[in-house]
């Protein structure tokens, strides 16, 4: 329908309304929402940052220094730590959304949502565990 | 309490405004009384030209659903008395075209519904000798919760997706699709997929979650939407894996 058409008893002019650009603003939760969506963006900086590691180990114990000392830098070290709290973010939003995604039946018995959380919380737990241990050994 | 509260209400006359303004309006506040009632006292007594949708008033029909102070609501399910001292805000339905008033344009969602086949499909039907198809309850646990669904379209009113996307097919569609996916009696399934695993289906959904919390029957359309991606996932994995497997 041509929204300038006259209107008329027998020819409705609908009014549509527009989002904002900044509608996720305008609650808690969608702003919650972007910036679970945003943490994702950290998630990919975690995983190159540990890449680069990985690369500098590979190429020698120079390399690995080299590597030391730019991560200690005030700029890196302050972005890994904006970067930590968005990868903490991503990690317990998305643990608390996987009941709503997940079905598991026990015995026929559907689990309640909070166990699934809760074996998520428990696995993710264990391997930082055994990632803090091989690290400290 | 006090005795008496402002509504504040959207009006849309397209023969004489360009856009909708508030008209405020001031109705008795009573213990019992919705926003619903509050409207409907102002159509008996104070305006008789206030345009809206309602029916049954008491959260089974899905028709009076509005924006009530930036909520979606089933306005006869909201108390005034929760809002006192007031003032009360009430707009139509956010995310759809608004006719006037209060009363927004739903061809959009009823044509999407159509779409996902919303009936019991049955490749072969049974001959009417054979008798009704049996299900036990752990069988119908297993769609009840979205059988629920009154098409109210609160979910899509506080959907960013859709409010961006109008193409996105939506909450209660997906949801309502689920409910005869679901169904042990159903063998639709395949025919759905065709409709539901395209983008403007459930990837178009972004999981924000706001249509479950909108949702006055606890049909929980985002869960249904998340479970519906895991399958279809699984099923993708499942036939390039193993090619020869019944799908």
């Amino acid at each position: 329908m041509n929204e300038r058409t006259a209107y008329t008893e027998f020819h409705p002019r609908w009014y549509r309304t527009r989002m904002s650009t900044w509608w996720w603003l305008k609650r808690p939760s969608y702003l919650a929402f972007i910036l679970r969506e945003l943490s994702s963006v950290f998630v990919a900086w975690f995983i190159v940052f540990t890449l680069l590691l990985v690369r500098a180990v590979g190429e020698g114990k120079e390399a690995y220094e080299g590597f030391l000392a730019w991560s200690s830098a005030p700029l890196v070290l302050a972005l890994n730590v904006v970067t930590l709290f968005f990868v903490v973010f991503h990690a317990i939003t998305w643990f608390n959304l996987a009941p709503q995604a997940m079905v598991v039946r026990l015995r026929g018995q559907r689990v309640p949502g909070f166990w699934i959380a809760a074996a998520n919380y428990l696995a993710w737990t264990l391997v930082s565990a055994l990632v803090a241990w091989l690290l400290l050994q | 309490m006090p005795d008496r509260i402002t509504l504040q209400v959207a009006r849309y006359r397209p023969e004489q405004e360009a856009e909708p303004t508030l008209q405020h309006f001031e109705v008795p506040c009573r213990k019992e009384w919705v926003v619903l009632d509050g409207l409907n006292y102002i159509k008996d007594h104070l305006d008789g030209t206030l345009s809206y949708r309602w029916s049954c008033r008491m959260g089974c029909c899905g028709s009076c659903g509005m924006t009530v102070n930036g909520e979606p609501k089933l306005t006869c399910a909201t108390f005034l008395a929760d809002y006192a001292p007031g003032p009360v805000r009430v707009e139509p339905l956010r995310n759809f075209p608004i006719i006037r008033d209060l009363v927004v344009e739903i061809s959009d969602f009823m044509r999407k519904l159509v779409q996902v086949k919303p009936w019991i499909v049955r490749k072969e039907e049974k001959p009417l000798a054979d008798g009704e198809y049996r299900q036990t309850p752990e069988q119908m646990d297993e769609y009840h919760q979205y059988s629920m669904c009154i098409n109210c379209m609160l979910c899509y009113a506080a959907c960013p997706v859709y409010g961006l996307d109008p193409k996105f097919i939506g909450p209660a569609a997906i949801a309502l699709a689920q409910r005869y996916n679901l169904d042990s009696r159903d063998q639709g399934a395949t025919e759905r997929s065709a409709v539901l695993s395209e983008h403007e289906g459930i990837w178009g959904c972004t999981f924000v979650g706001e249509c479950t919390k909108a949702c006055p029957q606890d049909v929980d359309p985002a869960g249904a939407i998340q479970r519906y991606k895991l399958r279809t996932a699984l099923d993708t994995l499942k036939a390039f894996f193993m090619p020869w497997g019944d799908r």
